[in-house]
């Protein structure tokens, strides 16, 4: 019994860390974008889904295997990422906040549309590149797509965190966001550096997306629960924090799986899945109300 | 020109809009005047999220939660509440919900405005905005109050005002979306009003103090707890306003009346109005209530070619006009229709008093 109760507890911890791990991509998505540009990118889910759909389409009608359409749709979801800031970004940055916010807003609006416009609003299949095993790991059964969701969502945190820490580009990302006049006078390109952080975090967003679309299916309303997750994370990570993103994701993803799990019990039978997502917003204004800059966030600064 | 002149002329712009406002049902269909008198609604809506955001710099993602408060204050108090068990009375007629309604978000926008002063920038659009998507899941919680999904219908009931007769007002005859438009287009230009005499004043100047530094407004001596709470105090109240005439206007209100896309159009309307500007408002309220129309090519009917409407006409083509317009509104005035009325005014005018401080 209490063997049988801790197996089902393990269960729910390893689904949360899968669940968390997806959140802390996006979450570290929002994250390098409010380092560079300063604003919360409300496209970023759309962004993710449009790449969701790019690998959809790669697999279903061009008869690409699961793995060649992941790196194709990570490369073409970079490009479109710098496209994005160069072509839509650029033009408002340096004015007013709101502005950038209302385009990225407007990009939200239009990515959505674009995607109902071309491939439909009904429900699609990508399936899961790890197949539908599950492993007996000492009375714990775990599914092969959360330890695969899992694993490729680590392997890609250290790999940024690689690029970031040890390559000369990284350097001049952080130099750029960090300081940008300062960075352009010891010759960092800034602005193709902002741009390089927007592609990195188009990237992210779609293996958020990719790894998403196998458990809650392809449609386009996929992404728009997993932002408000993601800022959720983002927050509680605090918003300016990458460590933060990551650790806040996996947090979130345990808490509410937690619930869940504990909503077998009289003291949590109030917890339904629908509160889900309220719960994710109650954690925002929480955490807002009691440490705005969140557990690994700098507190705001302000000068005169 | 001298500030006299341009106050001047700002009362005779003010003057020609309201006498263009009293006769326009005469021109315009009926189904026109109903959909004219949602444009003043959003009209109340969008000066009362320019109060808050747009002269006290707090951005708010989530009036539409406010409008939902003023909307389901006026359905409950005009429905009585006694299918949903509570006993608030035997219901109220329609006009007179409207204040309650103001106040009751009015409250609640204080309420809301005190712990978000620990907020700024960023912190309080993301509160808000949190506040924003709670709230339909929150209002389908507390079923037995409020209706749960399925609302409150107030189509019919004896206390909405000219729901199945003319109404008879000062010896003239109106049909019911006349009716409504009139309505809501006296509150909208007494709201109009309102906002510019506590915009002008020593309330107005402290609240774009707040916004342009909170720092050297506290050295000056401004609250900001006060003034900072009293405009979400004053936003919201307009908010409830605007909810409760549509509450009247839709003669229904169900969460999906007030959807997180409701706060994020509100927040459009007024950068594309202009932030900081009254006047542009109201393009900013067209913008809103009209681009989703207009997206889909069917109000501009024989204007464009058949193969654009057509396309315009599969899902998501409509929003893939709004988003893209947006943008391009966003590039091409970046202050908003506001800002392009001062710019002209700039170039008519020799000199400008101040500089216009560019908000937030």
């Amino acid at each position: 019994m209490v063997v049988a109760a801790f197996a089902d507890f393990m269960q729910q911890v390893v689904s949360g860390l899968a669940a968390g791990a997806v959140y802390a991509l996006l979450a570290l998505a929002l994250v390098i974008i409010h380092r560079s540009t300063g604003v919360i990118n409300f496209a970023q889910g759309e962004m993710a889904l449009l790449s969701t759909y790019i690998a959809w389409a790669l697999i279903t009608h061009h008869d690409f295997a699961y793995w060649p359409a992941f790196v194709a749709t990570l490369a073409i979801s970079f490009a479109g990422g710098v496209a994005t800031h160069r072509i839509v970004i650029r033009p408002v940055e340096g004015g007013s906040v709101l502005r950038i916010v209302i385009v990225t807003i407007g990009l939200l609006i239009a990515i959505n549309g674009f995607v109902l416009w071309q491939w439909g609003g009904e429900p699609r299949a990508l399936e899961s590149p790890f197949g539908i095993d599950t492993y007996d790991i000492g009375g714990v059964v775990v599914t092969a797509n959360d330890v695969g969701t899992i694993a490729v969502a680590f392997g890609i945190v250290l790999l940024l965190w690689a690029l970031f820490q040890f390559t000369k580009i990284g350097l001049a990302i952080r130099a750029a966001a960090v300081n940008p006049h300062e960075a352009r006078l010891v010759g960092v390109r800034v602005t193709w550096m902002l741009a390089l952080g927007w592609g990195l975090a188009a990237t992210l967003g779609a293996v958020a997306g990719m790894l998403t679309a196998p458990t809650v299916g392809l449609d386009p309303n996929m992404m728009q629960a997993v932002l408000i997750y993601a800022f959720a994370a983002a927050v509680l990570g605090g918003i300016d924090s990458p460590v933060g993103a990551v650790i806040g994701g996996l947090l979130l993803g345990l808490l509410l799986n937690m619930l869940s799990y504990l909503a077998q019990y009289e003291a949590f039978d109030w917890f339904s899945e629908e509160l889900r997502l309220p719960m994710a917003l109650l954690l925002i204004l929480l955490v807002l109300l009691v440490k705005p800059s969140g557990l690994f966030g700098r507190p705001e600064v302000k000068r005169v | 020109m001298t500030p006299r002149a341009t106050r001047l002329i700002g009362f005779v712009a003010f003057a020609g809009f309201v006498a263009f406002i009293a006769v326009l049902p005469s021109f315009v269909s009926d189904f026109k005047a109903q959909q004219y008198a949602y444009v003043g609604i959003y009209l109340i809506a969008l000066l009362g999220l320019n109060i808050l955001t747009g002269y006290t710099g707090q951005i708010s993602l989530g009036h539409g939660a406010f409008m939902a408060i003023g909307g389901y204050t006026s359905a409950l108090l005009i429905a009585g509440n006694e299918d949903f068990g509570g006993s608030i009375g035997g219901g109220m007629k329609d006009i007179w919900t409207i204040p309650l309604a103001g106040l009751v978000a009015g409250l609640a926008g204080v309420a809301f405005g005190i712990p978000a002063l620990r907020l700024s920038g960023l912190y309080l659009a993301l509160a808000t905005f949190a506040v924003a998507v709670a709230l339909p899941s929150t209002v389908r919680r507390f079923e037995e109050f409020t209706g749960g999904g399925s609302g409150i219908n107030l189509f019919g009931l004896p206390e909405i005002t000219g729901g199945t007769t003319p109404v008879e007002i000062l010896g003239r005859e109106l049909t019911y979306n006349d009716w409504l438009y009139y309505l809501c287009w006296t509150i909208a230009l007494l709201a109009f009003a309102g906002a510019w005499l506590i915009l002008r004043g020593r309330t107005g100047r402290a609240f774009r103090a707040v916004r342009d530094s909170e720092t050297a407004a506290v050295s000056s001596g401004v609250s900001l707890a006060r003034y900072k709470t009293l405009a979400f105090g004053i936003s919201a109240a307009y908010a409830g306003v605007a909810g409760g005439l549509f509450a009247i206007a839709n003669t229904f209100v169900n969460p999906d009346a007030f959807p997180v896309a409701l706060s994020i159009f509100l927040l459009i309307g007024i950068v594309v109005g202009g932030l900081g500007g009254l006047s542009g408002l109201v393009f900013g309220a067209i913008f809103v209530y009209f681009i989703p129309f207009w997206a889909q090519g069917a109000d501009l009917g024989s204007l464009l070619p058949d193969r654009v409407i057509e396309e315009t006409q599969k899902p998501g083509g409509p929003a893939i006009v709004y988003g893209v317009v947006l943008i391009l509104l966003m590039f091409v005035i970046p202050n908003g229709v506001g800002g392009l009325f001062r710019r002209v005014g700039q170039l008519l005018g020799r000199r400008r008093r101040s500089k216009v401080q560019e908000p937030l």
